[in-house]
């Protein structure tokens, strides 16, 4: 039984393994000797468990008396969070060694968040999503404050600490309540208790309001955004780039487990909140985003209207709507990695520059790469025939179909305020007065992010390299 | 030749990678090399084109060329012309070799602006072939993005603003149209407009907010597409954003906006709004009667009191306009037809004007009228080509313009007087906007002094206006030309709305 129960959480054993051996080698080599070679190494072990996962067996297998589960829908946003860390990651090293914050816990850390999100979107026990969520959220805040002696930084992971710890408190409370009145942590418990025909318990309620706020506060759905600004622009600019990436993912595919899986039998009561979260994130984020000068608080604003489409496509409460919301995260996730291989080399004389004016009449310089955040941008704005605009095609699909019109209709007006601030960039790079000359120097690695995702957006139109079938057949096994 | 119609809407996006990937350097030769390539595209592309043409047949009411192919998920990649888009896809690439010849003096960025407009060529064309609602929607929306640079790379003084005028105005009017869009999808189970061209939107009353809404989920459906091809029309109110995109976008791009990216908006009136929605369409006939009405006799008067030629010209053509959704709406043979000759003779009239302003904005670099006066005595030539399209935009007899006023006038007499009435008034108020600007740009003495100098027009601009004489001149005196293409599907779809009228019952309840 044992054997059984590890082979199914494997990966998560290996990566929590090299987490460890990971740890021994920095701290028996020299110090500063090694810290390169592991952030490189460990994006290498997180991408192939990202492969090995993705080319694992089919089918959905159960571990440690079903509080795990490793099913299609795990699996897939296994690999997109995997591959965002590995992304992210690998694109950390050059911007760490220049600010000299390269030391070899940063990977560690992000190991272990992965390990987190993994165990978070596989959990199929509300003691198993607490634990998932607090290894993810504990790394988290260190690697907020990575920057020691940046009063910012240490601003942001505090912020992000005490903000943090409020929501896990939440959410415990809502699983407490949610055990008091299900008799179970289970999620299959849970559903067989909701799935009566009578409506569910008051109590039962309150359980669901508070998981439901201390996970959107997660994937900082308004009104639990306010960490979102304040941690993005403080963190160092890597660490931004992995919690705008891989973190959205686990969360939001944790809440949909939550709701589709044990919930799905109280779709009416979690309907609207999710509706009202979705279109308050969608608004907010496209409204506070227009006054942005700071291209990471800006990105941290496009995040926010990004997870309302996310949201929008769970309230919908169907396969569709499950299927809509991989697809979304996955086109999210690489447009991300490739705005923020750009902004991870926006500097100037050597110091790293967020303010967007200074992409004054950028093209001229660089054309090649203002293109790219070009096609981004257009994107991100959900202009076709982008990819973008794909993402959120079939989120609103997903919402027309259950019948929530008035949300499709909400959403495509906030698209609409939103792209005035993605178009603005464009503007910036090409047709705004020419600023002083950021550094031309961009890395290998960083243009080939950055190429290749702008390619990914154009090339997608094609036939979205499949990945519409594979998030319908990974939502087919999450959706009863 | 299966694959015809693929091959004339991508062979622009061929020509454009093509110059990104191998043309390098900013010299004059390169600069020369991107221009001839994108001469050479966009001619092949009229020649293939021409093969459509010839090969269509008029007395097939249905799609032609069809092409058909599985796209993402349950969308499907679906091209086919019928006699109402045949003539647009016509329009676009006779037009567009003259467009790039008219980006001869450009010099800045030259390789970027070649391959903007053969982006957009490819986009324009994919909108009047696309035979899937999403295809339809990509290629519709796809065209900003282009048109968006253009403006705002190659504009003028206060190109910012205009290029964000035009591209949020068009956005927000077509988002609306996506969710119809998705609407119509769920409700007919697929995105193919040949067979949702069949099928019934129900027309039964339905209570949103408290509130009965006649027309139902029909004239719901109607309302978005109306947002966004009333925008894009433009039709008025909404039609504010045009004066600016055009005073403000070079040449070429005014060229293209005013002559195809306008009739984006009518043909969609014409693909969608009128055969899917015919309950819709009737219930609204009055009140887009009532805007055309205004439209042209409104925006007459703005054009009279312009200082700024391309501003006028701007206003002149939501006037026009106005004559093709009076035209459209009113939902008979002589209205419709109108409405497309309408269009098309539009589309050489109004390209020819802003190409005439561009003639004297490359010598004088002033758009003002009162910089101008008395180019009659310098450029014989030019004073010539000015008149023919002034006399075609006031719509005289013998140019193509007559025809299609004439049209749409006699369509709309039908269905409202008052409409007809009150749009013949525009007509008048044409001539007197149009021929004022003839006068104070021509005739008058040359008092100027920088004038005097001033050289009529090279080889290179008097072949860009060749064609586009003719093709006024030609249509002007022979319109079956364009009518026999026209008139059997127009009859068809005319057929078809009279009998879904009949049978939700409104013609007979209105009698």
């Amino acid at each position: 039984m044992i054997s059984h129960d590890l082979s199914v959480v494997a990966p998560e054993v290996a990566l929590a393994v090299y987490a460890m051996a990971a740890l021994m080698w920095g701290v028996f080599t020299k110090p500063g000797e090694a810290d390169r070679t592991i952030v490189y190494v460990t994006a290498g072990v997180l991408a192939v468990v990202g492969l090995w996962i993705a080319a694992g067996e089919a089918g959905t297998r159960f571990a440690f008396h079903g509080s795990f589960v490793d099913d299609g829908f795990s699996r897939f946003a296994k690999v997109l969070i995997l591959f965002g860390a590995a992304a992210t990651l690998a694109m950390a090293e050059s911007y760490l060694s220049k600010t000299g914050l390269l030391k070899f816990e940063f990977p560690v850390l992000i190991t272990l968040a992965s390990v987190g999100m993994m165990t978070m979107v596989s959990a199929n026990d509300l003691i198993v999503l607490y634990m998932g969520l607090e290894l993810t959220s504990l790394s988290s805040y260190v690697v907020a404050a990575f920057r020691r002696d940046s009063a910012r930084a240490t601003e942001a992971g505090l912020k992000y600490f005490m903000l943090g710890a409020l929501a896990s408190g939440l959410l415990l409370y809502g699983a407490s309540l949610t055990y008091g009145f299900t008799g179970t942590t289970l999620f299959e418990g849970i559903a067989s208790v909701v799935d009566q025909p009578e409506p569910i318990s008051l109590g039962l309620l309150f359980g669901l309001v508070f998981l439901v706020a201390g996970i959107a506060f997660k994937v900082s759905a308004v009104p639990f955004h306010m960490w979102t600004p304040d941690v993005y622009e403080g963190s160092p600019t890597p660490v931004t780039a992995f919690f705008s990436t891989a973190p959205k993912v686990a969360a939001a595919a944790m809440l949909a487990r939550l709701l589709l899986d044990a919930f799905a039998g109280a779709v009416a009561d979690w309907q609207q909140i999710l509706a009202f979260l979705s279109v308050a994130s969608m608004f907010l984020g496209a409204v506070a985003a227009i006054g942005q000068r700071n291209i990471k608080r800006l990105m941290a604003y496009s995040s926010i209207t990004h997870m309302g489409f996310v949201l929008m496509g769970l309230a919908a409460g169907t396969e569709a709507g499950a299927t809509a919301l991989l697809i979304y995260l996955t086109i999210y996730v690489v447009m991300n990695v490739g705005v923020f291989a750009f902004i991870l080399n926006m500097e100037k004389d050597g110091k790293p520059v967020t303010d967007i004016a200074a992409l004054g009449l950028y093209s001229r310089r660089e054309p090649g790469r203002a293109a790219a955040l070009a096609v981004l941008m257009f994107s991100l704005a959900g202009v076709p025939p982008l990819v973008g605009f794909f993402g959120k095609f079939y989120v609103l699909v997903a919402a027309v179909d259950a019948g929530l019109v008035w949300l499709a209709v909400a959403g495509v007006i906030a698209a609409v305020i939103a792209a005035f601030y993605y178009l603005r960039i464009v503007y910036l790079m090409y047709f705004a007065e020419p600023t002083e000359a950021l550094d031309g120097r961009m890395p290998a690695l960083h243009g080939a992010f950055l190429a290749g995702s702008a390619l990914l957006m154009i090339f997608g139109i094609v036939n979205l390299f499949g990945i519409d079938g594979a998030a319908a057949t990974a939502a087919a096994a999450l959706v009863r | 030749m299966q694959n015809l119609l693929s091959l004339i809407t991508f062979l622009p996006l061929i020509g454009a990678v093509v110059l990104l990937v191998f043309l390098r350097g900013d010299d004059e030769d390169a600069q020369n090399n991107a221009k001839l390539l994108a001469l050479f595209t966009t001619t092949a592309t009229f020649l293939l084109s021409l093969f459509v043409l010839f090969g269509f047949d008029p007395s097939d009411t249905g799609f032609q060329f069809v092409e058909e192919t599985a796209w993402i998920g349950g969308l499907t990649y679906k091209l086919g012309v019928d006699g109402i888009s045949v003539l647009f896809v016509m329009l676009t690439t006779f037009l567009m070799p003259i467009t790039i010849g008219a980006c001869w003096t450009v010099k800045e960025r030259v390789k970027e602006y070649m391959v903007a407009f053969l982006i957009l060529e490819t986009f324009m064309l994919g909108v009047f072939v696309a035979l899937d609602l999403v295809l339809f929607y990509v290629f519709f929306e796809g065209s900003l993005i282009p048109m968006f640079l253009i403006i705002g790379i190659w504009g003028g003084k206060d190109r910012i603003y205009a290029a964000f005028k035009f591209f949020l105005y068009t956005f927000f009017g077509s988002v609306f149209m996506l969710v119809a869009m998705i609407a119509m999808y769920m409700d007919a189970g697929t995105t193919d407009i040949p067979t949702l061209l069949t099928h019934q939107f129900s027309s039964e009353p339905v209570r949103i907010l408290g509130l009965t809404v006649m027309g139902g989920a029909q004239l719901l459906l109607f309302l978005a597409f109306f947002a966004s091809f009333a925008v894009k029309m433009p039709m008025w109110p909404v039609h504010t954003w045009l004066p600016d995109a055009h005073v403000q976008a070079p040449t070429a791009g005014s060229v293209i906006l005013a002559a195809i990216l306008l009739k984006m908006g009518g043909y969609g009136f014409l693909r969608f709004s009128v055969p899917m929605f015919p309950v819709a369409t009737d219930m609204m006939q009055d009140f887009v009667f009532l805007l055309s009405v205004i439209a042209v006799i409104y925006t007459s008067l703005v054009a009279l009191m312009q200082e700024d030629m391309k501003k006028l010209i701007a206003y002149s053509s939501v006037a026009h306009m106005g004559f093709v959704t009076m035209g459209i709406f009113a939902a008979n043979q002589q209205g419709i037809d109108g409405a497309i000759f309408q269009m098309i003779s539009h589309g050489f009239i109004s390209g020819a004007l802003f190409l005439i302003v561009g003639v004297i904005y490359d010598r004088m670099h002033t758009r003002d009228i009162a910089a101008y006066g008395g180019l009659v005595l310098r450029m014989p030539v030019y004073a010539l080509v000015f008149m023919l399209f002034t006399m075609a935009n006031v719509g005289l007899p013998g140019t193509s313009g007559f025809v299609g006023e004439f049209l749409t006038l006699a369509g709309a007499f039908q269905v409202s007087t008052w409409a007809a009435f009150g749009a013949a008034i525009g007509v008048i108020l044409s001539a007197g906007y149009a021929l004022w600007l003839y006068r104070r740009v021509v005739f008058g003495d040359l008092i100027k002094e920088s004038l005097r100098s001033i050289s009529d027009m090279d080889r290179r601009e008097k072949a860009l206006f060749a064609p586009l004489v003719a093709a006024t001149l030609i249509l002007g005196v022979y319109p079956a030309l364009v009518l026999d293409v026209i008139g059997p599907t127009v009859a068809a779809l005319i057929e078809n709305y009279e009998l879904a009228l009949a049978e939700a019952g409104v013609r007979l309840a209105q009698n």
